[in-house]
């Protein structure tokens, strides 16, 4: 086994109440590393066959829990959650904040597979090596400002029973699901903390489609050794105090974005896309400091960025709410996507969402389609059963909540943007997905196209193997380490998009001396990420049983990206057909895709997927290309 | 017989944590582990941060309490004082495991990681404490080193963590 793994994953049968331990073999972990790559490789392996007809919400998915190579070692932590997606249908890697991938490591494994379904309520414990499936039936219902803390002093009592004579351990860290992740609303985020969350990919509602309330992890022991110990304390300790002079993400987080993205580059979402700037300074990070935080520095292990501020509110209306800053894609999609501009409402509706176990990129943008449905006379009072007006904070709250209940319109918006512009255009005979800022069925992350002011390229979401998700939006040219080969490293070597501002030289550097493996920058380019990329892709175009996407269809931005912007220093921009489709075209050719976007045979045959060849076969012919 | 004797007063070292500025990150116990452990291992920190309640982050340590009950209690002799800073110093060839010193803790600081036959409880880094360097770079200052007269309010310091925890999130949150 490499350094840095402990060899074994941990396989818990919710149906049987079985639990076993699973060993892969050196090759699996230097050819798709863990996380992200990990994850595709165990998915395809166990689920390639039958993936169309396989429901992300039934008991046959697998939920994955993972860490990387780097989880623990390299600074900040992050753990990777995957399986088929509830949105895509395909894989999301999905990485959250979470201590559990710490102590995962120390428990001795390098991450959980979840089967099947309980038939109640449960949840798990895992302490080194003692696991149980524990009953989760007075949690179930309950949000995580009410539950949490029980949950935590009973589960943190067993591990300091289990430690006996050897002292007290510290606290277990704990991944959960809320109302939403319970009522499987697709979007449902699994969360940590009270507001870490898995967002993209909807792995909430797969929990919650399992009765797994919880997973509650402790491990008393080492990380295993790394290859090269005096290279890596280099290393690590260069890369720390790099980290601690990255000033602003340490004053505070992403919060600036929320005037920024708006005033400076014209790509913040304001009221469902119809216009990205602004210049209302009252949604300041200044206003959210002074007014707000009570935490200024909040971090998980190893983080020398810190970039968690906790905002909570003392007084009023909506006294105890409690979240972090909000970082800028909450501000962005509860605030500005929602009409809605004053700090306390954004942190409200943030506190909202993170109670609900709600991811708030996808639930802001569905809440913004809505309101615009209701704006052009689409839905009506009726429909929703109350006014929908932009920048009605308690409208907004009340519409989230009737989401994660699945009540009225809630259990039509509860599927997700896409779905709910299909159903909604049915009953009203329109075209709703007109209105519909999203790309395979999962919502664009706060950062707009059209002014060309910002990070992601004009195909930066329709060609990506997770669609709208903005922490892996592909970059036009494959064959550099930015965009989706980065982030791919990020999500399978698992360590966190915030800590990584390093040199990507560096990285790989880093992964070698914690592995000691020589893995060079062009073997990532050119082999790994390009194989994680590939079986994605796969699953992704197999789809279903629901929906499934057509590339000449949905490689493609949401229609409003194609409006012009209509106000601001970038008024009249527009994302360009002809450009995106030049672009698309040299992305498939550098990344191996045929003319219509599926992978070509002899580039999977080069990166050693001759097994996947036949899903190839599958897609040409559903596509009608055979 | 007291321990107090054998150690020169005016040289004592104390690690002073300031609770509210603690951010969690664990720098300190990621420099603990590497030092002393030689990889990452966050039970055998010297240094552990417990948040019991999100939000409320709290380095647990040894404070080196005057009359040293750890020491004491060690039923093997195992456990000593460094003259110079004030540290109890674990001997790992007799460290029998037992758990006595833990027992006799008032703050349950002494720990057996999974995996280690022995005790580990801070050491001061002998005088240069990482933990403290560390948390001075990254500027929370939430530990710092005082050097000096040890004063009876320090053992005080000793207490059950997670109610540590507890207190400060319901500051914070109330």
């Amino acid at each position: 086994m490499p350094y840095g793994f402990t060899g074994k994953i941990l396989e818990v049968d919710l149906s049987r109440e079985k639990i076993r331990v699973k060993e892969f073999s050196e090759g699996v972990y230097r050819n798709w590393l863990g996380g992200r790559g990990l994850g595709t490789y165990i998915l395809w392996k166990e689920l390639g066959d039958k993936w169309e007809e396989i429901d992300p919400l039934g008991p046959e998915n697998l939920l994955l829990i993972l860490t990387g190579p780097l989880s623990g070692y390299y600074p900040g932590i992050k753990l990777c959650i995957t399986g088929k997606s509830p949105e895509s249908n395909g894989v999301v890697g999905s990485t959250i904040s979470s201590e559990v991938a710490i102590e995962l490591k120390a428990a001795g494994y390098d991450g959980m597979i979840i089967r099947g379904r309980a038939e109640e309520p449960k949840y798990i414990l895992l302490v080194d090596d003692h696991v149980d499936i524990k009953d989760a039936r007075k949690y179930w219902g309950r949000g995580p400002s009410d539950f949490l803390s029980e949950l935590m002093s009973e589960s943190h009592r067993e591990v300091i029973e289990l430690a006996g004579r050897s002292g007290l351990p510290k606290e277990p860290a704990i991944l959960y699901i809320g109302r939403g992740g319970e009522r499987k609303v697709r979007f449902a985020s699994i969360m940590a903390k009270f507001v870490h969350a898995a967002g993209y990919g909807g792995y909430g509602a797969v929990a919650g489609s399992k009765n797994l309330k919880a997973i509650v992890v402790k491990g008393n022991g080492p990380l295993p050794p790394v290859a090269n110990f005096e290279e890596y304390k280099k290393l690590l300790r260069d890369i720390q105090h790099q980290l601690l002079e990255i000033t602003t993400f340490r004053a505070w987080g992403t919060g600036a974005g929320g005037y920024e993205f708006g005033y400076r580059t014209s790509s913040e979402p304001i009221r469902n896309w119809q216009e990205e700037w602004h210049d209302r300074k009252e949604i300041s990070v200044v206003n959210f400091e002074l007014g707000y935080w009570v935490k200024k520095y909040w971090g998980d292990y190893g983080c020398p960025v810190t970039c968690m501020k906790i905002s909570y509110i003392r007084h009023g209306k909506y006294k105890g709410a409690k979240t972090d800053a909000p970082d800028y894609e909450l501000a962005a999609y509860l605030g500005t996507n929602l009409g809605i501009f004053k700090p306390e409402e954004i942190i409200y509706l943030s506190y909202l969402a993170d109670e609900l176990g709600l991811d708030a990129i996808n639930t802001g943008n569905v809440l913004g389609f809505a309101a615009e449905l209701y704006e052009k006379g689409i839905l009506s009072k009726n429909d929703v059963g109350f006014e929908l007006r932009w920048g009605d904070t308690d409208a907004f709250a009340k519409l989230m909540q009737m989401i994660a209940n699945r009540e009225g319109i809630g259990g039509v918006l509860a599927e997700g943007t896409h779905r709910a512009a299909r159903i909604i255009g049915k009953i009203k005979g329109i075209d709703a997905a007109r209105f519909a800022v999203e790309v395979k069925g999962i919502a664009v992350g706060a950062h707009g196209i059209r002014s060309g002011e910002d990070y992601p390229s004009p195909i930066g979401y329709a060609v990506s193997v997770q669609g709208g998700d903005h922490t892996s939006a592909a970059f036009s040219d494959p064959k550099v380490p930015a965009g989706e080969i980065e982030a791919v490293f990020t999500d399978s070597a698992v360590i966190c998009s915030f800590t990584y501002w390093t040199n990507f030289d560096v990285l790989i550097q880093f992964l070698n001396s914690v592995t000691g493996w020589n893995m060079t920058v062009e073997e990532w380019i050119n082999q790994t990420a390009p194989r994680i990329i590939h079986i994605q892709r796969l699953l992704l175009l197999l789809g279903g049983p629901d929906i499934q996407w057509d590339p000449r269809v949905h490689d493609d931005n949401p229609p409003r990206f194609y409006e012009p912007l209509p106000s601001g220093p970038h008024k009249g921009k527009k994302a360009n057909e002809q450009e995106v489709n030049e672009l698309k075209k040299a992305y498939y050719e550098g990344i191996g895709y045929d003319e219509y976007g599926v992978s070509k045979p002899e580039v999977l045959r080069n990166l050693g997927l001759e097994d996947a060849i036949p899903l190839v076969k599958k897609i040409r012919n559903r596509l009608g290309l055979e | 017989m007291s321990v107090i004797i054998l150690v020169r007063e005016a040289n004592r070292l104390w690690i002073l944590v300031d609770y509210g500025s603690c951010s969690g990150c664990r720098l300190c116990e990621v420099v603990c582990a590497l030092e002393h452990e030689g990889t990452i291992w966050p039970e055998a920190s010297r240094i552990r941060i417990f948040e019991e309640a999100y939000g409320a982050p709290v380095p647990h340590l040894c404070v080196q309490c005057l009359d040293y009950p750890c020491v004491k209690s060690c039923p093997v002799g195992a456990l000593s004082v460094n003259e110079a800073t004030g540290a109890v110093i674990v001997d790992d060839q007799k460290c029998i495991g037992c758990g006595k010193c833990i027992e006799a803790c008032p703050g349950k600081v002494p720990r057996i990681p999974k995996g280690k036959k022995t005790v580990v409880i801070c050491d001061l880094c002998n005088g240069e404490p990482k933990c403290v360097k560390i948390c001075n770079e990254a500027g929370y200052n939430a530990l710092k080193l005082y050097r000096g007269l040890y004063r009876p309010v320090f053992s005080t310091f000793a207490g059950d963590p997670r109610e540590k925890s507890l207190a400060l999130s319901k500051k914070m949150f109330d």
